[in-house]
């Protein structure tokens, strides 16, 4: 039976995860080495030049890692996938293999506010320049499209305010401009939203958020779609479509295929960069896979009550939550994310800043902290934290103004987190 | 006997394993001695798994890489040929299977690699009884089914909880067959 014929359920359990053939141990062990030993030197070099398949050293690669990319790049529907040390290194590791020094990106203005600071500030030191574009209006990627645009970045449901992006608008202009278009896919995961099955090229996460889904390890992943031809326009992506001279000039593309750009990302970007994931990170990250869909099913569930609950307070003035009927975006959440609106989204208070400030102070249940996706639910004044960096109109764009409260969703009593809200807006 | 038109969009696995398993000598139009081409890694990788490998390439004639000889075309080949793995695209796919289809015996399988589509050349071969596939690396799909796929976060679009195979040398896994 092929895998395709399994239901995402079963893959997230099984793909990826056949019993290892030396000790048939049923769950995948932690492979916490940092190196393995070569049959010989023939052996070695072959390793070395790409030429075998198997195991050198953990910054590169590892067993424990490739269960959770296999598994991934199951339940995404790519053909491999490159896990590494956080969604920051997947991001920065995807860009690596696109931009020469000078190249151009568009990406959405509503992204994760730590991601609009490494496009807009430390991806200058590389010289890649970011172009912004309004995620509500597909064509402003279109507008900002030049000879030197490399890529197009979007998020599927945007961190803080929960918007559902229009992928398959984005992903037309992508490929009528013959560019990649990445996804990142981080809050919605692919039990809510499949970018590939939109037309996206490559899709990213933070494995550190739902996909893990407790809190409690860090990662990353890029997951190549196979879908974008490298090598169609001579010289455009020169990592992927000319000869390497570190691997005595063998082409990626040519040799990889449709896998190429994760073969990349590994050969290339974390043997040289080395943002490696942790085999206990990554074992960490699996054992939370396997129950993806039951626990992103019920983070949905219950946000929608608490969504409902703020909807009606007095001491509310919006709530931003796609799975709301009256929201704007509740048709692209039926569209491309019809199982749910994912758990992270924000709220504003008539009472402006100090309402925000005091409401975080007084949570009992709720853990102030900067993160989403944990079986605990957080809340975080964006303003103030995660967004602090960025100005007052950067702020209002990526939907983080002074009101705004954002919160993720645990997997604990909806009624005991809407009872917890109620005593911190009362107090 | 009509042959079944097969959909060359997506093979079924036991399809490919199918093929992987029965083929014994395979011959690679093609085949190159540069090793960091890929197909001296397909070459390589065939020899390793313990087939018979017989590299096509008229420039190499007479010459050898990795202990096999090369030949001019597939009509030199002394032995029946199980499999022809097309390494070459476009216009020259056309008159390999020409060739192929000249042996006696005829192959058992056509394979064009990766990149390589050729349908009315595909229907020539299946109205002989012989087995196409196109678009496929036989490296790729021999590691889907071996499990080493798997090892660089590949994708193998298989599932199994049965205990995976070594192959006989110990260093790499074998189909399980
Ligand atoms: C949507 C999104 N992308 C990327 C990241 C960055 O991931 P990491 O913290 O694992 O580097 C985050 C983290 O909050 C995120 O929410």
């Amino acid at each position: 039976m092929s895998e395709e014929d399994y239901g995402f359920d079963t893959r997230a359990i099984h793909a990826g995860a056949q019993p290892d053939p030396a000790t048939g141990a049923r769950a995948t062990p932690i492979y916490q080495t940092t190196s393995f030993v070569f049959d010989d030197t023939q052996h070695a070099a072959d390793l070395f030049a790409l030429r075998s398949f198997g195991n050198i050293y953990t910054r590169i690669m590892n067993p424990t890692q490739a269960v959770l990319e296999s598994k991934v790049a199951s339940l995404e529907g790519g053909t491999a996938a490159v896990a590494c040390a956080s969604g920051h290194a997947a991001q920065f590791l995807v860009f690596h293999l696109l931009m020469q020094p000078g190249d151009e990106f568009v990406a959405a203005s509503q992204l994760y506010g730590g991601s609009i600071n490494q496009f807009n500030h430390s991806f200058k030191s590389f010289n890649w320049k970011v172009v912004w574009a309004n995620a509500d209006k597909p064509r402003s990627f279109e507008k900002a499209i030049t000879k030197k645009t490399k890529a197009i970045f979007i998020e599927s449901i945007a961190n803080p305010g929960g918007k559902v992006t229009d992928l398959a608008a984005i992903a037309e202009i992508a490929r009528e401009n013959k560019i990649p278009l990445i996804v990142d896919n981080t809050l919605a995961t692919p039990y809510l939203c499949r970018p590939f099955e939109h037309g996206a090229d490559i899709v990213v996460h933070s494995l550190t958020k739902f996909m893990g889904g407790h809190g409690n390890s860090m990662g990353g992943v890029i997951v190549d779609g196979g879908t974008f031809n490298w090598s169609e326009q001579a010289g455009k992506y020169p990592l992927l479509s000319e000869p390497n001279a570190s691997y005595n000039g063998m082409v990626l593309s040519e040799t990889f295929g449709n896998i190429a750009f994760a073969i990349g990302a590994r050969v290339l970007g974390l043997r040289d960069f080395g943002p490696a994931i942790s085999p206990t990170n990554a074992f960490n990250i699996l054992t939370g896979m396997e129950t993806l869909s039951l626990r992103m099913q019920r983070h949905c569930d219950s946000t929608l009550k608490v969504a409902k609950w703020l909807n009606k307070n007095d001491a509310v003035s919006w709530v931003s939550y796609a799975g709301l009927k009256k929201d704007p975006y509740h048709k692209l959440q039926k569209r491309y994310a019809p199982k749910g609106a994912g758990a992270v989204f924000t709220f504003g208070l008539n009472g402006g800043y100090d309402m925000g400030v005091k409401v975080v102070s007084n949570v009992e249940l709720f853990s102030h902290l900067a993160n989403v996706g944990d079986t605990r639910s957080l809340i975080i004044h964006p303003a103030s934290t995660t967004h602090s960096q960025l100005s007052a109109a950067q702020l209002l764009k990526a939907g983080a103004g002074p009101e705004v409260v954002r919160l993720s969703i645990g997997l604990e009593d909806p009624a005991d987190l809407i009872a917890d809200l109620d005593q911190a807006i009362k107090a | 006997m009509t042959k079944h038109r097969f959909d060359h969009n997506r093979y079924s696995p036991s399809y490919i394993r199918g093929i992987l398993r029965d083929a014994k000598t395979i011959a690679i139009v093609g085949a190159s001695a540069n090793d960091v081409r890929p197909s001296f890694f397909v070459l390589k990788y065939l020899i390793e798994k313990g087939y018979e490998v017989y590299p096509i390439n008229p420039s190499m004639a007479g010459k050898s890489a990795l202990g096999r000889e090369f030949y001019a075309s597939l009509a030199d080949v002394p032995v029946a040929i199980d499999m022809v793995d097309v390494f070459r695209g476009g216009d020259a796919v056309q008159g390999i299977v020409d060739e192929a289809l000249q042996l006696s015996p005829l192959p058992k399988v056509i394979w064009m690699q990766l990149g390589v589509r050729n349908d009315e050349a595909a229907q020539k071969a299946e109205a002989k009884g012989i087995n196409v596939v196109m678009n496929r690396c036989p490296k790729m799909e021999y590691g889907k089914h071996s499990g080493e796929w798997q090892w660089i976060g590949g994708n193998t679009g298989l599932i199994s909880s049965k205990k995976q195979k070594l192959h006989s040398s110990g260093r790499v896994q074998s189909l399980g067959i």
